[in-house]
């Protein structure tokens, strides 16, 4: 399970701080699981994109390392090159999201 | 990839919309992330451990040498990809009960436990277990003899520790693998008993 990221891609466990700090994180975290013992991708395909999203921040340079952030990025980048879900439709999604009424967002 | 940089409410927001995109086509369903978390958190991690304690139970000489080097004498299961930087194993007897807390944050063996309960990251057990250990046992099921001795350890980056719980009556005849069935990962932490 998370325990087969090793090295750059290892969850920020190793001080303590394995549990997620948000409920998103968890549910990316368990979508990604997920989607892989479902057959979408290999658990090696998905730590090629998590080690890549993690490798372009650090050419970057910029910002705090956010262990789920680039998690979520590379999920989606995954997506993405699957086809499964395409940057429109999600834009789409998010906005219809981002406009609901107050105290629906979670 | 890197170019996406959103603040957290966005990806919470970003992260639900690919959820929910995920279950409209078919490939996701609810309780199918909900069970990821579920089991990595009580069943898959912890199960490491309670193969730990249970062979400590039945073989002396493993137990000798978990006790001496945890790390090492844990390593000898070769679980995926998780090591302990320096494992303690603390062994209960009918003299001494051992319990772990992390003061400063949530330092954990999570090789051998899986993820962290989340109680075990609230401020109020972190604090109070190292005031009123025996109170805290108590709400949490647990009742420790007053002449035992207790004593409570304190994680941190450095050193994690696991509960090796008194073995029950029947460990004698039971097998390894019943027995490793029957080890919680309260136990393990110190605060349930067998």
């Amino acid at each position: 399970m998370i325990s087969d990221l090793d090295g750059i891609e290892q969850p920020p466990m190793a001080n303590g701080e394995l549990v997620f700090d948000a409920p998103w994180q968890g549910r990316v975290f368990g979508m990604a699981r997920a989607l892989s013992e479902a057959g979408l991708y290999s658990w090696d395909e998905f730590r090629e994109y998590l080690i890549e999203a993690i490798a372009g921040w650090e050419r970057e340079g910029e910002g705090d390392y956010a262990y789920y952030d680039h998690f979520l990025a590379a999920l989606e980048s995954l997506l993405a090159d699957k086809g499964v879900v395409s940057p429109g439709p999600l834009e789409a999604r998010c906005s219809e999201f981002r406009n609901r009424p107050h105290g629906h967002d979670h | 990839m890197s170019e996406h940089e959103y603040p957290t409410s966005q990806q919470s927001i970003r992260a639900e919309a690919i959820e929910s995109l995920l279950i409209d086509k078919g490939l996701l369903t609810e309780d199918a992330v909900d069970e990821v978390i579920v089991q990595y958190n009580e069943r898959v991690g912890p199960m490491n451990g309670a193969k730990v304690v249970a062979r400590a139970w039945k073989d002396p000489a493993f137990k000798t040498r978990l006790l001496a080097d945890g790390t090492s004498a844990v390593a000898e299961f070769e679980f995926s990809g998780g090591q302990v930087d320096k494992l303690v194993v603390v062994e209960n007897t009918s003299d001494v009960h051992n319990v772990v807390v992390c003061t400063l944050c949530s330092c954990y063996p999570w090789a051998v436990l899986g993820l962290p309960p989340k109680w075990y990251k609230d401020p109020a057990y972190r604090s109070r277990i190292v005031r009123e250990p025996r109170r805290v046992l108590e709400e949490f099921g647990v009742q420790i003899a007053a002449a035992k001795e207790l004593c409570v350890w304190d994680s941190s980056a450095e050193i994690r520790y696991l509960v090796l719980p008194e073995p029950p009556s029947d460990s004698d005849s039971a097998s390894e693998e019943e027995l490793a069935a029957r080890v919680s990962r309260d136990a393990m932490i110190g605060v349930a008993l067998i």
